[in-house]
Protein backbone atom coordinates (compact mmCIF):
# COMPACT_ATOMS: atom_id res chain seq x y z
CA UNK A 1 0.00 0.00 0.00
CA UNK A 2 2.66 2.44 1.32
CA UNK A 3 4.81 1.84 -1.99
CA UNK A 4 1.71 3.47 -3.96
CA UNK A 5 2.29 7.37 -2.07
CA UNK A 6 6.10 7.13 -2.93
CA UNK A 7 5.40 6.41 -6.19
CA UNK A 8 2.51 9.10 -6.09
CA UNK A 9 5.26 11.34 -5.30
CA UNK A 10 7.99 11.04 -8.25
CA UNK A 11 5.28 13.66 -9.27
CA UNK A 12 6.20 16.55 -7.33
CA UNK A 13 9.38 18.04 -8.37
CA UNK A 14 11.38 20.20 -6.60
CA UNK A 15 10.44 23.95 -7.53
CA UNK A 16 13.84 25.10 -8.36
CA UNK A 17 14.79 22.22 -10.38
CA UNK A 18 11.73 21.06 -12.00
CA UNK A 19 13.31 17.84 -13.77
CA UNK A 20 14.07 16.13 -9.90
CA UNK A 21 11.37 15.28 -7.35
CA UNK A 22 11.41 15.48 -3.99
CA UNK A 23 11.60 11.26 -3.52
CA UNK A 24 14.85 11.39 -5.58
CA UNK A 25 15.78 14.40 -4.08
CA UNK A 26 15.88 12.15 -0.93
CA UNK A 27 13.72 14.82 1.28
CA UNK A 28 10.95 12.21 1.76
CA UNK A 29 11.46 10.76 5.51
CA UNK A 30 8.30 9.10 5.59
CA UNK A 31 4.77 8.40 5.00
CA UNK A 32 2.00 7.42 8.34
CA UNK A 33 -1.01 6.24 7.41
CA UNK A 34 -4.16 6.31 10.33
CA UNK A 35 -7.02 5.38 8.12
CA UNK A 36 -7.56 7.61 5.51
CA UNK A 37 -5.26 10.26 6.62
CA UNK A 38 -1.31 10.68 5.47
CA UNK A 39 1.21 11.98 7.16
CA UNK A 40 4.24 13.00 5.21
CA UNK A 41 7.51 14.24 6.82
CA UNK A 42 9.69 15.90 4.37
CA UNK A 43 13.26 16.66 5.41
CA UNK A 44 14.73 20.86 4.04
CA UNK A 45 17.30 20.66 1.93
CA UNK A 46 17.98 24.43 3.50
CA UNK A 47 16.49 25.65 6.05
CA UNK A 48 15.61 29.29 4.81
CA UNK A 49 14.65 27.14 1.33
CA UNK A 50 11.26 29.39 0.22
CA UNK A 51 10.27 26.50 -1.92
CA UNK A 52 8.71 24.82 1.35
CA UNK A 53 5.39 26.20 1.03
CA UNK A 54 5.11 25.23 -2.53
CA UNK A 55 5.82 21.73 -1.79
CA UNK A 56 4.01 21.47 0.89
CA UNK A 57 0.81 22.47 -1.18
CA UNK A 58 1.51 19.90 -3.97
CA UNK A 59 2.55 16.96 -1.77
CA UNK A 60 -1.35 17.59 -0.34
CA UNK A 61 -2.33 17.99 -3.73
CA UNK A 62 -1.15 14.99 -5.51
CA UNK A 63 -1.47 12.49 -2.31
CA UNK A 64 -5.15 13.72 -2.28
CA UNK A 65 -5.96 12.66 -5.80
CA UNK A 66 -5.08 8.61 -4.32
CA UNK A 67 -8.19 6.70 -3.64
CA UNK A 68 -8.83 6.46 -0.39
CA UNK A 69 -6.81 9.31 0.76
CA UNK A 70 -9.16 11.88 2.91
CA UNK A 71 -6.74 14.26 4.58
CA UNK A 72 -2.92 14.96 3.98
CA UNK A 73 -0.59 16.44 6.15
CA UNK A 74 3.06 17.27 5.85
CA UNK A 75 5.43 18.12 8.23
CA UNK A 76 9.23 19.48 8.09
CA UNK A 77 11.30 18.12 10.33
CA UNK A 78 14.99 18.81 11.14
CA UNK A 79 15.71 15.44 12.74
CA UNK A 80 17.02 13.36 10.95
CA UNK A 81 18.28 16.27 8.75
CA UNK A 82 18.96 16.07 5.02
CA UNK A 83 22.38 15.82 4.02
CA UNK A 84 23.04 15.74 0.34
CA UNK A 85 24.09 12.09 0.33
CA UNK A 86 20.42 11.33 0.94
CA UNK A 87 19.83 12.43 -3.36
CA UNK A 88 19.52 8.44 -5.13
CA UNK A 89 21.71 7.79 -7.92
CA UNK A 90 18.31 9.07 -10.09
CA UNK A 91 17.90 11.82 -9.06
CA UNK A 92 21.70 13.27 -9.60
CA UNK A 93 21.76 11.36 -12.93
CA UNK A 94 18.73 13.87 -13.58
CA UNK A 95 20.45 16.97 -11.95
CA UNK A 96 23.16 16.07 -14.01
CA UNK A 97 20.85 16.49 -17.12
CA UNK A 98 19.17 19.42 -16.12
CA UNK A 99 23.39 21.17 -16.01
CA UNK A 100 23.84 21.18 -12.24
CA UNK A 101 26.67 19.37 -11.08
CA UNK A 102 25.62 16.82 -8.44
CA UNK A 103 26.72 17.13 -4.96
CA UNK A 104 30.36 15.15 -3.71
CA UNK A 105 29.77 12.15 -1.28
CA UNK A 106 30.27 12.94 2.04
CA UNK A 107 32.50 10.02 1.91
CA UNK A 108 35.24 12.28 -0.50
CA UNK A 109 38.05 13.16 1.50
CA UNK A 110 39.28 16.16 -0.54
CA UNK A 111 38.50 19.66 1.69
CA UNK A 112 36.44 21.47 -1.05
CA UNK A 113 35.95 18.96 -3.51
CA UNK A 114 35.27 20.75 -7.51
CA UNK A 115 32.24 18.37 -8.91
CA UNK A 116 32.51 17.07 -12.96
CA UNK A 117 31.32 19.77 -15.09
CA UNK A 118 27.92 18.47 -16.24
CA UNK A 119 28.49 19.21 -20.06
CA UNK A 120 31.66 17.77 -20.94
CA UNK A 121 32.64 15.86 -17.49
CA UNK A 122 36.21 16.93 -16.58
CA UNK A 123 37.41 17.62 -13.67
CA UNK A 124 39.40 20.78 -13.91
CA UNK A 125 36.80 23.62 -12.57
CA UNK A 126 37.30 26.18 -10.33
CA UNK A 127 34.87 27.99 -7.79
CA UNK A 128 33.54 30.85 -9.52
CA UNK A 129 30.85 31.60 -6.40
CA UNK A 130 30.47 29.98 -3.22
CA UNK A 131 26.62 31.06 -4.32
CA UNK A 132 24.58 30.81 -6.62
CA UNK A 133 20.71 31.17 -7.62
CA UNK A 134 19.08 29.03 -4.74
CA UNK A 135 20.95 28.33 -1.30
CA UNK A 136 22.01 25.09 -2.26
CA UNK A 137 23.61 25.72 -5.09
CA UNK A 138 27.55 26.79 -6.23
CA UNK A 139 28.57 28.42 -9.43
CA UNK A 140 31.88 26.90 -11.03
CA UNK A 141 33.82 27.59 -14.02
CA UNK A 142 35.10 24.17 -16.49
CA UNK A 143 37.98 25.23 -17.73
CA UNK A 144 37.97 23.14 -20.32
CA UNK A 145 34.88 23.79 -22.06
CA UNK A 146 35.15 26.97 -20.68
CA UNK A 147 31.48 27.16 -19.55
CA UNK A 148 30.02 28.44 -15.85
CA UNK A 149 28.00 25.52 -14.37
CA UNK A 150 26.21 24.87 -11.20
CA UNK A 151 26.56 22.84 -8.64
CA UNK A 152 24.80 21.62 -5.19
CA UNK A 153 26.31 22.10 -2.24
CA UNK A 154 27.66 19.58 -0.31
CA UNK A 155 26.05 19.38 3.69
CA UNK B 1 14.38 16.98 27.56
CA UNK B 2 13.28 15.66 24.84
CA UNK B 3 10.53 17.77 23.55
CA UNK B 4 9.12 21.03 24.28
CA UNK B 5 6.50 19.58 26.50
CA UNK B 6 9.07 18.20 28.42
CA UNK B 7 11.05 21.58 28.70
CA UNK B 8 7.82 23.22 29.93
CA UNK B 9 7.49 21.50 32.98
CA UNK B 10 10.38 23.04 34.32
CA UNK B 11 9.94 26.94 35.17
CA UNK B 12 13.98 27.64 35.42
CA UNK B 13 14.88 25.88 32.35
CA UNK B 14 11.96 26.98 30.08
CA UNK B 15 12.99 30.36 31.56
CA UNK B 16 16.26 29.75 30.44
CA UNK B 17 16.15 28.35 26.98
CA UNK B 18 13.56 30.80 25.91
CA UNK B 19 16.07 33.53 26.53
CA UNK B 20 18.49 31.82 24.67
CA UNK B 21 16.33 31.34 21.62
CA UNK B 22 15.52 34.86 21.53
CA UNK B 23 19.25 35.71 21.34
CA UNK B 24 19.66 33.07 18.80
CA UNK B 25 16.74 34.14 16.71
CA UNK B 26 17.49 38.06 17.04
CA UNK B 27 20.72 37.59 15.89
CA UNK B 28 20.17 35.57 12.82
CA UNK B 29 16.98 37.77 12.08
CA UNK B 30 19.00 40.91 12.27
CA UNK B 31 21.84 40.14 10.35
CA UNK B 32 20.02 38.38 7.96
CA UNK B 33 17.99 41.62 7.29
CA UNK B 34 21.32 43.65 7.01
CA UNK B 35 22.36 41.19 4.70
CA UNK B 36 19.29 42.20 2.51
CA UNK B 37 19.74 45.44 2.47
CA UNK B 38 23.29 44.72 0.36
CA UNK B 39 20.92 43.38 -2.42
CA UNK B 40 21.97 45.01 -6.00
CA UNK B 41 24.41 47.02 -4.00
CA UNK B 42 27.20 45.20 -3.74
CA UNK B 43 30.74 46.07 -5.54
CA UNK B 44 30.65 42.88 -8.08
CA UNK B 45 27.62 40.09 -8.75
CA UNK B 46 29.12 37.68 -6.90
CA UNK B 47 29.55 39.24 -3.38
CA UNK B 48 25.58 40.40 -4.49
CA UNK B 49 24.02 36.91 -5.12
CA UNK B 50 26.31 35.55 -1.80
CA UNK B 51 24.67 38.40 0.35
CA UNK B 52 21.05 37.51 -1.32
CA UNK B 53 21.79 33.40 -0.29
CA UNK B 54 23.07 34.69 2.69
CA UNK B 55 20.76 36.78 4.02
CA UNK B 56 18.06 33.69 3.03
CA UNK B 57 20.09 31.22 5.53
CA UNK B 58 20.14 33.78 8.38
CA UNK B 59 16.28 34.73 8.13
CA UNK B 60 15.21 30.53 7.78
CA UNK B 61 17.46 29.92 10.82
CA UNK B 62 15.67 32.67 12.79
CA UNK B 63 11.90 31.23 11.65
CA UNK B 64 13.69 27.99 13.03
CA UNK B 65 14.55 29.23 16.45
CA UNK B 66 10.86 31.39 16.15
CA UNK B 67 9.34 28.03 15.94
CA UNK B 68 10.90 26.31 18.86
CA UNK B 69 10.08 29.19 21.09
CA UNK B 70 5.92 28.88 19.76
CA UNK B 71 6.30 25.34 20.34
CA UNK B 72 7.26 26.67 23.99
CA UNK B 73 4.66 28.53 24.14
CA UNK B 74 5.00 32.03 22.95
CA UNK B 75 3.11 33.58 20.04
CA UNK B 76 3.31 32.73 16.24
CA UNK B 77 7.17 33.36 14.29
CA UNK B 78 5.34 36.31 11.92
CA UNK B 79 4.66 38.25 15.42
CA UNK B 80 8.02 37.59 17.24
CA UNK B 81 9.71 38.62 14.03
CA UNK B 82 8.10 41.67 13.27
CA UNK B 83 5.80 43.01 16.43
CA UNK B 84 7.81 42.39 19.21
CA UNK B 85 9.35 45.94 21.13
CA UNK B 86 13.00 47.17 20.90
CA UNK B 87 13.39 46.29 24.96
CA UNK B 88 12.60 42.90 24.15
CA UNK B 89 15.04 42.44 21.51
CA UNK B 90 18.02 40.43 22.84
CA UNK B 91 20.86 39.99 19.22
CA UNK B 92 24.17 41.93 19.90
CA UNK B 93 24.29 45.44 19.27
CA UNK B 94 27.03 44.48 17.00
CA UNK B 95 24.45 43.27 14.75
CA UNK B 96 22.11 45.95 14.45
CA UNK B 97 24.51 48.48 13.09
CA UNK B 98 23.76 50.04 9.65
CA UNK B 99 26.08 48.32 6.71
CA UNK B 100 28.29 50.91 6.39
CA UNK B 101 30.88 50.23 3.47
CA UNK B 102 31.45 47.05 1.92
CA UNK B 103 34.65 46.76 4.61
CA UNK B 104 32.63 47.20 7.30
CA UNK B 105 29.84 44.37 6.41
CA UNK B 106 32.35 41.79 5.76
CA UNK B 107 34.25 42.32 8.63
CA UNK B 108 31.55 42.06 11.06
CA UNK B 109 29.97 39.21 9.33
CA UNK B 110 33.35 37.50 9.83
CA UNK B 111 33.66 38.19 13.26
CA UNK B 112 29.70 36.73 14.25
CA UNK B 113 30.08 33.81 11.96
CA UNK B 114 33.20 32.63 13.76
CA UNK B 115 31.50 33.25 17.12
CA UNK B 116 28.39 31.79 15.67
CA UNK B 117 30.30 28.62 14.40
CA UNK B 118 31.04 28.02 17.87
CA UNK B 119 28.24 28.84 19.91
CA UNK B 120 26.70 26.47 17.69
CA UNK B 121 28.99 23.73 18.51
CA UNK B 122 28.18 24.06 21.91
CA UNK B 123 24.42 23.62 20.80
CA UNK B 124 25.28 20.37 19.08
CA UNK B 125 24.96 18.16 22.27
CA UNK B 126 22.26 20.78 24.12
CA UNK B 127 20.62 18.87 26.86
CA UNK B 128 17.63 20.44 24.91
CA UNK B 129 17.17 17.87 21.92
CA UNK B 130 15.04 20.09 19.13
CA UNK B 131 17.68 22.93 19.62
CA UNK B 132 20.86 20.33 19.41
CA UNK B 133 19.65 18.72 16.08
CA UNK B 134 18.75 22.27 14.32
CA UNK B 135 21.94 23.41 15.65
CA UNK B 136 23.93 20.30 13.15
CA UNK B 137 21.68 21.11 10.62
CA UNK B 138 22.43 24.78 10.69
CA UNK B 139 26.20 24.46 11.24
CA UNK B 140 26.23 22.51 7.98
CA UNK B 141 24.69 25.61 6.13
CA UNK B 142 26.82 28.24 7.97
CA UNK B 143 29.68 26.61 7.19
CA UNK B 144 29.76 28.11 3.56
CA UNK B 145 29.30 31.30 5.21
CA UNK B 146 32.02 31.15 6.96
CA UNK B 147 34.17 29.97 4.08
CA UNK B 148 33.04 33.30 2.10
CA UNK B 149 33.29 36.17 4.71
CA UNK B 150 37.10 34.51 5.47
CA UNK B 151 38.02 34.73 1.79
CA UNK B 152 36.65 38.45 1.28
CA UNK B 153 38.49 39.09 5.03
CA UNK B 154 41.83 38.36 4.25
CA UNK B 155 41.44 39.35 0.42
CA UNK B 156 40.92 42.90 1.48
CA UNK B 157 43.63 43.10 3.42
CA UNK B 158 46.29 41.45 1.66
CA UNK B 159 45.29 43.95 -1.00
CA UNK B 160 46.66 46.57 1.24
CA UNK B 161 45.91 50.72 -0.29
CA UNK B 162 42.42 51.61 0.07
CA UNK B 163 40.94 48.11 0.78
CA UNK B 164 43.12 47.32 4.05
CA UNK B 165 42.37 50.82 4.91
CA UNK B 166 38.74 50.90 4.84
CA UNK B 167 39.14 47.20 6.66
CA UNK B 168 40.84 49.07 9.93
CA UNK B 169 38.57 51.29 10.11
CA UNK B 170 36.35 48.70 9.80
CA UNK B 171 37.95 46.90 12.60
CA UNK B 172 38.05 50.05 14.92
CA UNK B 173 34.32 50.76 14.69
CA UNK B 174 33.77 46.81 15.27
CA UNK B 175 35.72 46.58 18.48
CA UNK B 176 33.46 49.57 19.79
CA UNK B 177 30.64 46.76 19.91
CA UNK B 178 31.79 43.08 20.12
CA UNK B 179 32.15 42.63 23.36
CA UNK B 180 28.45 42.35 23.12
CA UNK B 181 28.40 39.48 20.81
CA UNK B 182 30.07 37.10 23.52
CA UNK B 183 27.75 35.90 26.37
CA UNK B 184 24.50 34.46 26.93
CA UNK B 185 22.73 36.87 28.51
CA UNK B 186 21.28 37.02 31.92
CA UNK B 187 20.74 33.24 32.43
CA UNK B 188 24.35 32.59 30.94
CA UNK B 189 25.31 30.49 34.43
CA UNK B 190 22.05 28.42 33.99
CA UNK B 191 22.01 27.61 30.64
CA UNK B 192 25.40 26.02 31.19
CA UNK B 193 24.25 24.25 34.15
CA UNK B 194 21.23 22.84 32.57
CA UNK B 195 23.79 21.84 29.65
CA UNK B 196 21.01 23.94 27.33
CA UNK B 197 25.19 24.73 25.91
CA UNK B 198 27.56 22.87 26.38
CA UNK B 199 30.53 25.39 27.16
CA UNK B 200 31.25 28.62 28.78
CA UNK B 201 30.81 31.58 27.25
CA UNK B 202 34.64 32.52 28.38
CA UNK B 203 35.89 29.82 26.71
CA UNK B 204 34.26 30.23 23.87
CA UNK B 205 35.27 33.90 23.44
CA UNK B 206 39.33 32.98 24.26
CA UNK B 207 38.35 30.31 21.32
CA UNK B 208 37.11 33.15 19.02
CA UNK B 209 40.26 35.13 19.88
CA UNK B 210 42.56 32.76 18.92
CA UNK B 211 40.76 31.91 15.69
CA UNK B 212 40.49 35.81 14.53
CA UNK B 213 44.34 36.26 15.33
CA UNK B 214 45.20 34.17 13.15
CA UNK B 215 42.71 35.25 10.49
CA UNK B 216 44.19 38.49 11.48
CA UNK B 217 47.89 37.53 10.80
CA UNK B 218 46.50 35.98 7.14
CA UNK B 219 44.69 39.34 6.37
CA UNK B 220 47.77 41.40 7.44
CA UNK B 221 46.37 43.54 9.96
CA UNK B 222 47.22 44.29 13.68
CA UNK B 223 45.77 42.79 16.23
CA UNK B 224 43.85 45.77 18.55
CA UNK B 225 44.22 45.71 21.75
CA UNK B 226 41.19 44.62 24.28
CA UNK B 227 37.95 46.10 23.72
CA UNK B 228 36.11 48.46 26.19
CA UNK B 229 32.38 47.35 27.88
CA UNK B 230 29.74 47.93 25.78
CA UNK B 231 27.86 51.04 25.97
CA UNK B 232 24.33 49.18 25.16
CA UNK B 233 24.04 45.25 26.16
CA UNK B 234 21.73 43.81 23.34
CA UNK B 235 21.06 40.52 25.45
CA UNK B 236 19.45 42.23 28.34
CA UNK B 237 17.24 44.16 25.28
CA UNK B 238 19.67 47.33 25.34
CA UNK B 239 20.02 48.73 21.62
CA UNK B 240 20.69 51.61 19.34
CA UNK B 241 18.37 54.22 17.86
CA UNK B 242 19.87 52.35 14.51
CA UNK B 243 17.40 48.74 15.67
CA UNK B 244 14.50 51.30 15.83
CA UNK B 245 15.18 52.20 12.10
CA UNK B 246 15.92 48.54 11.33
CA UNK B 247 12.45 47.30 13.09
CA UNK B 248 10.78 49.91 11.59
CA UNK B 249 11.47 49.06 8.04
CA UNK B 250 11.61 45.94 8.45
CA UNK B 251 7.95 45.32 9.93
CA UNK B 252 6.42 48.46 7.74
CA UNK B 253 4.23 46.30 5.79
CA UNK B 254 3.26 43.65 8.62
CA UNK B 255 1.72 46.56 10.50
CA UNK B 256 -0.40 47.79 7.57
CA UNK B 257 -2.22 44.71 8.61
CA UNK B 258 -1.30 42.49 11.53
CA UNK B 259 -3.96 39.85 10.88
CA UNK B 260 -3.58 39.45 7.19
CA UNK B 261 -2.39 35.93 5.82
CA UNK B 262 0.53 35.62 3.40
Amino acid sequence: MEQRWWDALLDVKDPEIPTVSIVEMGMVYQIKQTGQCLEVEVMPTFMGCPALEIIRKQVEERLLEEEGVKEVHVRFITDPSWTSDRITPTGREKLKAFGIAPPPLSHDERIFPIPACPYCQAEDGVIENLFGPTACRAIYYCKRCQQPFEGMKRI
Amino acid sequence: MESAEQAQKNEAYLLALRDLLYQLADDELTLGHRDSEWLGLSPDIEGDVAFSSVAQDEVGHAVFYFELLHELGEKDPDRLAFARDLSERKNAVLLERENGDWAYSIARHFMYDVWDDLRLEALTESSYVPLAKGAIKIRREEYYHLLHMHSYFVRLGQAGKEAKKRLELAVKAIWKDIGGIFGFGVYEQKLVEFNIITKPAEELKQRWVKRMQQAFAEAQLTWPDSWEPVQYDGRRGEHSPELEQLLQTMSEVYRIDPTARW
